[in-house]
């Protein structure tokens, strides 16, 4: 029984936070509750699409396809039980999950006959396919205005009625907690590790004797159903699905989110998930350049980390344990102020051009780290600029001590 | 009929060189690198940009010329100091980094000249009726389009085909290595093709802006598109994008030309469906509503039938 | 974006002299991409009036503030912002660039009111015509303040109907709610009005998606067309407009929105005395040009700033004068007074109905002409009238059957 346990505790401990989390200060409006109930579908969605890029090797251009038209599937089935229907408003989204794998089924048995870029342009191919089709059949997809429901005629369930989010959160924090087990055993499995190794040598596999084909069909397949999973979630919270569901961009988001958090392991997506989320929601309240630096966030991690940020701090904290620890701190501590002064004016730069092209009706007067500028006058610019180059300076001075730290620790690890 | 029949046949030829002049550079850098380079029809949009910038401060013809060679150098920066360095971290990243560029260079775009289509208009120079066809009259932008598109067609074959460089690029496309060990600096052919390849799109861009808005969203709505015409036409083959460009091109606009459905032809045969079910929408889509849709279909079907595409040399 | 939000508020305070604004009006539409001509022109005029209302001491002692959405177009991203603009505390939400935008956010309106009993919000409707929104998708917290599809098209009808040269009308629109509405109205009123005119063409397009229209315009000639009935809007109407410049086509268009930002400077002097609009105002309606035109050209000059939105500046006073009239500024409140609330303009009396909550007002049948004493954009040219319907001429009959509060 203690061992039992003592294995699952990550998975108690999720439990645990999920049901403290919306009772949090900070989380507890209804704004916070339906930030964690964005942030939930995400992890799903990301956790299925990881299925396919990290597990499996396979980069889809087109996964939305899957969440949106499982959240048509569930939209419908949700329109029926307003209707009268005496389905339970939670089992919903099921019929997005069955309705995922329907259309991974059809979808990749076409897909995933190649690998590579073939399949990452078929992806593509169909995303912008099922996007252009969205137009044309109106009685599933609704046309411009999409569908509708109210999730809250369903039968009482305990005399919940769904209609509050906080009860909607505990809907998705239930199924998403069950998807990532269930994903989670799926990478145990024989079959899941037969993923891995036609992701990393799918000659050797064929060799070996596994059809690799069948394999990418399979993992598709399991992908697409979790992605239909959180369409019918999607479906659930905001009571509409549309066109945009089903949009490159919202492929392209995903793509994002898994990456940023890291697609070498099992957490990796849901991290990323939850900082692409909350960046999205919160960061464009205060600036409209905030997916220029989701874009050089992006970058910088393809370029320098392409672990995404779960392998960084996992890696910082393997370092950490070592004895560079110190001298590690030490680097990062004098490292610490150029890069924010170099943030900083890199930000100013961003943010003053943002502000003349895109909103000139509010003037030139803006209001940067508290204080109020002109950007029109060229004080704030050389500012930056002057900002931007100590920084520089002053990190070339601290770098060389961060990466004398990293190669004790990594030698004191051998 | 005949009206309808040859000023589509018109528009369908424009459409098809602009796909062209996009899809061209395209071609050449995948063949070349194996990178889908999905930044491209981003470079198509910075050339409408700057020729829309620089036409206001310097004209319209010296502008033709500037941009293109920004745009050159832009696709040689994001080469040298960008793809190089992510190469050895996979193909899988190497995508994901001109994935990432993409949106890079919209919110640049965004940053400089503002969220809505700014107004790049046909130079005075080129904004006269060419000839007149059935009444209405056919401008000459477009005649300008045409011809440098055909232009460009023209040059690479012959670059390729007949100057030792060509020889080089050929060679390097199947066998780098070899290539390599003979002595070439096969690195600066891949700058070089990078840059060729993106000053391309930016001419694309300087003359497609006029002709389609010019907006931050000009990418998106163009690179999927350029996509379909380089799998369609085959990977390392110029003869196949032009074929593809100009099939898809003529496709789509006698398509938007044409309102019967399936629908249609079956109540000819006295057939019906009852209305509201799925397979009454199915059937009810007329084939201009479904315009859009078919340079993916072909991409899709291609992909199943003959992932070479037309002229492919390699898959 | 809350930034914005502050520095719009900044901007009021300063106007108004420093007060705290209280009364918080969220703004959803578009203010990038297709329909970003018209919804930030929309938003400055919101703004503007705001501006004049709050100088004035405001509504019932208390500021308006203006907080300002991006939409898209979309509807799903409609809704996320509808549930920030209600986390912000916005009580009033306004909108109207898109009728599919307009039948979520009734929705997604009603349904919060139903759940959040105490914290009512109400849906003022700008622009979004579709006439279901107040037929059999009514709801009794939506009020729309502009003449709808089949009213805008009882005018329209009217003048082609009037001129027996018009023989062949070939109707092209948007893919959606609205633009189907414009059709099928279009189809209804001619035929009862004139049998002998033959629709020679029926063509839907993707709302904001398509860049080049000359595939459309090649049809509309192919099909010897005299007249064409659009309802476009934003980037639809102008490369629209465009593209049958390019193409030398001479028709007649009996449009909603030529009068939006773009459209007349597409065509120029092509478009003199074929180009027609049927909107609540024009820049020729009154003998003398309003006080408050000039001071919003003089405060936002540009041709991208071209005054269009007469109906804000009813839907601005009316709302001021509701909330005098229920002396308080709470959405219920307000919405009861609204109901039958009958205003003078300087058009015209206005009235908002209160059966089905459309406001009843002038309309007007405009063509662009080269001797309007006004010229818009710079062109030279402006707009003349042709046939004005005054505001009670303009009702149509309702299905509508709300539910209202007890």
């Amino acid at each position: 029984m203690g061992r039992a346990i003592s294995r699952r505790w990550p998975w108690l401990a999720a439990a645990s936070a999920l049901a403290v989390l919306p009772h949090l200060p900070g989380l507890s409006t209804n704004f916070g509750r339906s930030l964690l109930s964005q942030m939930g579908i995400a992890a799903l969605f990301a956790l299925s699409y990881n299925v396919l890029l990290g597990q499996t090797g396979l980069l889809s251009f087109g996964h939305a396809v899957y969440f949106g038209l499982g959240g048509y599937v569930a939209m419908h089935l949700l329109r029926a039980v307003d209707g009268g229907l005496p389905v339970p408003v939670p089992l919903v989204p099921l019929a997005g999950a069955l309705g995922g794998l329907f259309f991974g089924v059809l979808f990749g048995s076409v897909t995933t006959r190649r690998a590579h870029t073939v399949f990452a342009l078929i992806s593509l191919g169909i995303g912008e396919l099922v996007y252009a089709a969205t137009l044309m059949l109106p009685s599933f997809f609704g046309g411009e205005e999409g569908i509708t429901a109210n999730r809250s005629r369903g039968p009482r369930l305990f005399g919940l009625t769904f209609a509050p989010q906080i009860e909607v959160y505990f809907v998705i924090a239930a199924w998403v907690l069950l998807s990532a087990a269930l994903l989670h055993r799926f990478t145990r499995t024989p079959v899941g590790r037969m993923c891995n190794a036609v992701r990393d040598n799918p000659e050797r596999a064929e060799f070996v004797g596994y059809n690799t084909q069948r394999i990418r069909f399979i993992a598709f397949c399991v992908a697409a159903t979790f992605a239909g999973l959180a369409g019918g979630l999607h479906a659930l919270n905001y009571e509409i699905v549309a066109s945009e569901a089903v949009s490159p961009a919202r492929s392209g988001n995903v793509i994002l989110m898994a990456f940023c958090g890291g697609t070498g392991n099992f957490i990796g997506p849901v991290l990323g998930a939850a900082v692409i989320t909350w960046l999205q929601v919160s960061l464009s309240d205060y600036t409209s350049a905030w997916l220029l630096y989701l874009g050089i966030f992006f970058l910088a991690l393809v370029l320098f980390a392409p672990g995404g940020l779960s392998a960084i701090v996992l890696s910082q904290a393997a370092l950490l344990r070592t004895r560079a620890a110190g001298a590690l701190l030490k680097g990062y501590s004098m490292a610490l102020l150029p890069v924010m002064a170099m943030a900083a004016g890199a930000a100013m730069l961003i943010e003053m051009p943002y502000r003349m092209s895109t909103q000139p009706e509010l003037g030139t007067r803006m209001r940067l780290f508290g204080h109020h500028w002109d950007a029109a006058t060229p004080w704030p610019w050389l500012l930056a600029l002057a900002l931007i180059g100590a920084g520089l300076w002053l990190l070339r001075r601290a770098w060389p001590v961060v990466v004398a730290a990293r190669q004790l620790g990594a030698r004191s690890r051998d | 009929m005949l009206e309808l029949v040859t000023v589509s046949l018109l528009n369908g030829l424009v459409y098809g060189l602009l796909l062209f002049m996009l899809s061209s550079g395209l071609t050449l850098i995948f063949s070349m690198m194996g990178v889908l380079n999905f930044a491209h029809a981003s470079l198509f949009m910075l050339g409408a940009y700057f020729s829309y910038q620089l036409g206001r401060f310097i004209g319209f013809c010296p502008a033709l010329v500037v941009a293109p060679l920004l745009c050159a150098g832009i696709g040689a920066a994001v080469e040298r100091y960008g793809l190089r360095h992510v190469h050895r971290h996979g193909a899988v990243a190497e995508l994901l980094f001109t994935f990432g560029l993409v949106y890079l260079f919209e919110e640049l775009v965004i940053m400089l000249w503002g969220r809505n289509a700014v107004a790049y208009g046909v130079p005075p120079s080129i904004d006269f009726p060419l000839f007149s066809v059935f009444g209405g009259s056919f401008p000459a932008y477009k005649g300008l389009m045409m011809a440098i598109s055909v232009t460009m067609f023209v040059s690479l074959w012959l670059a390729l085909k007949r100057t030792r460089i060509g020889l080089v690029v050929q060679a390097a496309l199947t066998h780098p290595q070899a290539v390599r060990a003979l002595g070439h600096d096969v690195s600066a052919v891949f700058v070089l093709i990078f840059a060729l390849g993106s000053g391309m799109a930016g001419l694309a861009g300087v003359i497609g802006g006029f002709a389609l808005l010019t907006a931050p969203t000009m990418a998106d709505a163009v690179g999927p598109i350029v996509f379909v015409v380089v799998v369609v036409g085959g990977l390392g083959s110029l003869g196949g994008a032009f074929m593809a460009s100009m099939l898809i091109g003529v496709v789509q606009t006698f398509a938007v030309a044409i309102d019967a459905s399936p629908l249609d032809m079956m109540s000819r045969l006295h057939l019906t469906v009852a209305r509201g079910s799925l397979l009454y929408d199915f059937l009810a889509v007329k084939i201009a509503q479904a315009a859009p849709t078919l340079p993916y279909v072909l991409l899709v079907l291609m992909l199943i039938v003959r992932p070479r595409g037309f002229l492919g040399t390699r898959d | 974006m809350r930034a914005d939000a502050r520095a719009v508020a900044a901007v009021v305070a300063l106007w108004a002299g420093g007060a705290a604004a209280q009364v918080k009006w969220a703004f959803i539409d578009p203010l990038s991409g297709g329909g970003a001509s018209t919804g930030i022109l929309a938003q400055k005029t919101i703004q503007f009036f705001l501006d004049e209302t709050n100088a004035a001491g405001g509504v019932n002692g208390e500021k308006i503030e203006l907080l300002s959405y991006d939409n898209k177009v979309n509807p799903q991203e409609s809704l996320i912002q509808l549930k920030k603009a209600l986390d912000e505390g916005a009580r009033f939400i306004l909108q109207g660039n898109g009728s599919s935008v307009a039948h979520a956010i009734t929705d997604a309106v009603l349904k919060n009111n139903e759940r959040n009993p105490g914290h009512e919000v109400l849906f003022l409707n700008y622009a979004a015509i579709d006439p279901a929104l107040t037929n059999e998708k009514c709801n009794y917290w939506h009020f729309r303040f502009d003449a709808d599809v089949d009213m805008k098209m009882g005018a329209t009808s009217e003048v082609i109907a009037r001129d027996k040269k018009i023989k062949r009308v070939y109707l092209i629109n948007q893919d959606y709610s609205f633009g189907k509405a414009v059709a099928a109205a279009a189809e209804k009123m001619l035929k009862a009005k004139r049998p002998d005119i033959e629709i020679v063409g029926n063509e839907f397009h993707p709302l904001q998606k398509v860049q080049d229209f000359s595939p459309y315009v090649a049809k509309i000639k192919a099909s010897g067309a005299d007249a064409v009935v659009t309802g476009n809007w934003s980037n639809d109407m102008v490369l629209l407009i465009k593209a049958g410049k390019d193409a030398s086509l001479r028709v007649q268009w009996f449009t909603y929105y030529a009068g939006a930002p773009g459209v007349v400077s597409a065509i120029g002097k092509d478009g003199v005395g074929l180009v027609k609009q049927t909107s609540e105002w024009h820049k020729d309606a009154t003998p003398q040009l309003d006080a408050d035109i000039v001071a919003f050209q003089k405060r936002f000059p540009g041709k991208e700033n071209e005054y269009a939105y007469w109906r804000l500046k009813n839907l601005v006073e009316m709302f001021a004068l509701a909330a005098k009239k229920a002396g308080s500024n709470d959405p219920v409140k307000i919405a009861a007074s609204l109901e039958g609330l009958k205003m003078k303009s300087v058009l015209g009396e206005i009235e908002m109905r209160g059966d089905n909550h459309q406001l009843l007002q002038p309309l007007f049948v405009s063509t662009l002409s080269d001797k309007a004493k006004n010229e818009v954009e710079g062109s030279g040219l402006g707009w003349v009238t042709d046939l004005r319907l005054d505001a009670k001429d303009t009702a149509m009959p309702t299905t509508c059957k709300m539910e209202r509060p007890r």
